[in-house]
């Protein structure tokens, strides 16, 4: 009996070192989700990032639950979503934008070469509302209500297979 | 044939370079704040938050754009008049525990500050009770 317990620490050692290992091979979550979900979005109003469309209010998140885009013009998976905003668009989303660090004229460029699925896009050049709503990068997506509560976060491009979810959530939000 | 797959290796190279934005740091990323006594406290507070963007780096060590937004944030809140603890509150509001380094007591983080007190506990019964047996045997023998 005694001898046995002799054997408690290696096993214990062995049982960590297994873990570790284990832990080594299990993908790592590199997102950071935002804690703002069900809480109301924070008050704000940006300037117009290009002179195209108005800028973006915490005010203009009413009537109905629309989606909060928070993008830039140097981001790359940005390119690779905005065909689904626009299928988004095309069901009658509305798609208000906000550019981060950006600069009117490669935001106008952008929506010249990859098309402009929004009705309103506000610039925050020092990521100011972006770190308000806890978003920890570009692209994120959220879903707001009518009230202006904050109700879903998408992070990262937006696929086809997220199409649905988003009208899904939009839905609920309603 | 190889020049052409050089080039395209070399482009690839290229693309975290042009996931960057071209815009200026903001007011007080790179800008210390002009009372020592202030900036002491943002340094602080700075050393102690996670930079979201390179989760491994602290703020006040990364210089990633938006560690550089997140030190503007922290400076200038600081400025008016905000307290290291209440800026430190904002950011678990919106990313969680996470964004702090500084280790806090709560519903899952409470066995990591209260397993050491009880393997203490233990070791020191366990000593106790050892020196006890010792010295009662000791006794005999006398």
């Amino acid at each position: 009996m005694r001898s046995l317990w002799l054997w408690v620490p290696l096993a214990l050692f062995a049982f960590f070192a297994g873990l570790a290992g284990f832990m080594l091979t299990q993908d790592k979550d590199q997102f950071v989700a935002s804690t703002m979900i069900g809480q109301p979005l924070p008050a704000f109003a940006l300037q117009p990032a290009y002179e195209g469309l108005p800028g973006a209010a915490k005010s203009d998140f009413s009537g109905k639950p629309k989606l909060l885009n928070i993008w830039a013009s140097w981001c790359l998976p940005c390119i690779a979503e905005a065909p689904q905003l626009e299928a988004l668009q095309a069901q009658g989303v509305e798609i208000i934008g906000i550019a981060i660090r950006d600069r009117p004229a490669d935001v106008a460029g952008f929506l010249a070469r990859h098309g402009n699925p929004y009705t309103r896009i506000g610039s925050d050049p020092i990521s100011e509302v972006q770190l308000a709503i806890g978003s920890s990068g570009v692209p994120e997506t959220f879903v707001i209500d009518a009230a202006g509560t904050i109700r879903y976060q998408h992070i990262g491009d937006i696929r086809e297979s997220d199409v649905p979810v988003l009208l899904a959530e939009l839905e609920k939000a309603r | 044939m190889i020049r052409a797959a050089v080039a395209a290796l070399l482009a690839l190279l290229a693309l975290p370079l042009t996931a960057q934005d071209s815009m200026p740091p903001a007011p007080y990323a790179y800008t210390q704040l002009d009372d020592p006594r202030l900036e002491a406290q943002a340094s602080a507070l700075m050393h102690t938050l996670r930079c979201i963007k390179c989760q491994s780096q602290s703020i006040a060590d990364s210089d990633a754009p938006m560690a550089g937004d997140m030190r503007h944030q922290v400076r200038a809140r600081i400025l008016a008049g905000e307290s290291p603890d209440q800026i430190r509150r904002w950011l678990i509001a919106r990313y969680g525990d996470y964004v702090s380094y500084e280790p806090a007591v709560s519903a899952t983080t409470w066995p990591l500050f209260a397993v050491p007190v009880l393997v203490i506990l233990l070791a020191l019964g366990i000593l106790l009770r050892r020196l006890g047996k010792r010295r009662a045997g000791a006794g005999d023998a006398a």
